[in-house]
């Protein structure tokens, strides 16, 4: 089967690469696209690891071609943080509220959790779990996973409180 | 896992994408959200060597009223359904039952179309449609037509759907003004597929029982609508007698599967439960 030419937006840089339209989006961003902080963990759509935004919605990229994703607006974890390296306040939440372990689930429970944030700025504890609900982790127990996602919530409401 | 190689297709309506189906037969499959086909192919249990992506066409998406009817276009997605005022106001069981489908991620992509045509005995939807006796409207070459969600499915993965058409929406009969329902599904974790679950929709006038239509989700090789259930509910005012009746009712249509959800009497038992919870729950909520 012959390559397609694929092109989309990714981390707000215009990217392309040719790819059979059967390659997997987490593929295409890991092996094309060097970017490999979305991982492969269970690649069945059912642990999170691979989660990356794209169209403003938190999806599986085990679970989309490469094909279905062409011409579409793509954020990795590498896309969350500033240009200048300043850490998202999700990324200084996970780190001040030990939110990770083995950091394995980590790129796809920030990814997801960012977007929960975008749709409900002030979620409760159980709209947290509810929300990364499709993210596994299996070293913390979720507890200061939901924790940081808790304070980065306050930290970015009273950022955007002091902005008005 | 990788899947197999295919020929990628993106039409841009209906009626394209129904004459790439007539093209390539039974080599061609529609690709809605991809939550079911996908892991099918990576596993090399589907093969297709063509893709019919579906995302382009406009007119697939989005919820509507059409007079008595509520139109749901194909590719609506679960996350589409939790999100829409209408539904909630008109048919909240739709949103009560998305939110026990699969995990937020799935739920972006999962489409309410791809649901109801897979054929998987496991899909919530088909039940909660067989309920609300809803519609399919299906799109092939020799034209339109509606096939009854009631009479839709053959048996696992075998639907009236022809290999050449296009499942383009979901039609609901809007239900009665103060009907109350609900869905209640047992399932062992996030993202699992039903042990078992019920789909109670019904109707109460002065404390008794007008209308009522119940089905089943998972505990059978299609979804079941269990007609005498609802029937052994009408026309009373759902005492413990008239709900125990039901309740047999729906269990005596069962035929589950022994799997790791259970062995099938349990798997019975819990559509028994399921279908009580959902009886109580849909009674305060109706008015």
């Amino acid at each position: 089967m012959s390559n397609m030419h694929i092109k989309m937006t990714v981390n707000g840089k215009a990217v392309e690469g040719l790819a059979e339209p059967r390659t997997l989006l987490i593929h295409f961003l890991r092996e094309n696209l060097n970017l490999t902080g979305p991982h492969i963990g269970c690649d069945t759509s059912h642990c999170g690891a691979c989660t990356v935004d794209i169209n403003g919605k938190s999806v599986k990229s085990c679970t989309m071609f490469v094909a279905q994703a062409q011409g579409a607006d793509v954020t990795t974890i590498e896309g969350i943080a500033e240009a200048d390296g300043t850490l998202h306040a999700l990324q200084e939440a996970f780190r001040e509220h030990h939110g990770l372990q083995c950091g394995f689930c980590t790129p796809g429970m920030i990814t997801r959790a960012l977007r929960l944030l975008q749709e409900n700025p002030d979620p409760s504890e159980e709209e947290i779990r509810y929300g990364i609900s499709g993210n596994l982790c299996r070293c913390t127990g979720y507890q200061n996973i939901v924790t940081a996602i808790r304070a980065a919530a306050d930290q970015l409401n009273t950022a955007r409180e002091a902005a008005e | 896992m990788i899947p197999g190689s295919f020929e990628y297709h993106r039409p841009g309506s209906v009626a394209e994408a129904v004459a790439l189906l007539s093209r390539h037969s039974d080599d061609a499959r529609l690709l809605a959200g991809g939550h079911s086909l996908i892991p099918m192919m990576k596993l090399r249990m589907a093969q297709p060597e063509h893709i019919v992506d579906l995302q382009d066409i406009s007119t697939l998406h989005g919820i509507a009223q059409d007079g008595d009817t509520i139109v749901i276009g194909a590719l609506t997605t679960q996350n589409d359904v939790i999100g829409s005022n209408v539904l909630a106001e008109t048919c909240p069981i739709l949103r009560e039952a998305a939110l026990l489908i699969a995990d937020p991620q799935v739920r972006y992509c999962g489409t309410v179309g791809g649901n109801v045509a897979n054929g998987d005995p496991g899909n919530d939807m088909p039940a909660i449609m067989q309920a609300l006796n809803a519609s399919y409207r299906a799109e092939g070459p020799n034209g339109v037509r509606n096939i009854a969600a009631r009479d839709f499915y053959e048996a696992s993965f075998f639907t009236a759907l022809g290999e050449d058409e296009v499942l383009t929406q979901v039609r609901i009969p809007t239900p009665a003004a103060g009907h109350g329902a609900a869905y209640v599904k047992q399932k062992r974790k996030v993202g699992d597929y039903a042990t078992a679950a019920a789909a109670v929709i019904l109707s109460v006038s002065g404390g008794n029982c007008t209308a009522a239509s119940i089905a089943l989700t998972n505990v059978g090789d299609t979804p079941l609508y269990a007609e005498a259930a609802g029937q052994a509910l009408v026309g009373t005012n759902l005492d413990a007698a008239a709900v125990d009746a039901a309740v047999q009712a729906a269990q005596a249509i069962t035929q589950p599967v022994s799997d790791g959800r259970g062995p099938a009497e349990f798997r019975t038992h819990v559509a028994g439960i399921a279908v009580r919870r959902a009886i109580a729950l849909a009674q305060e909520r109706a008015s």
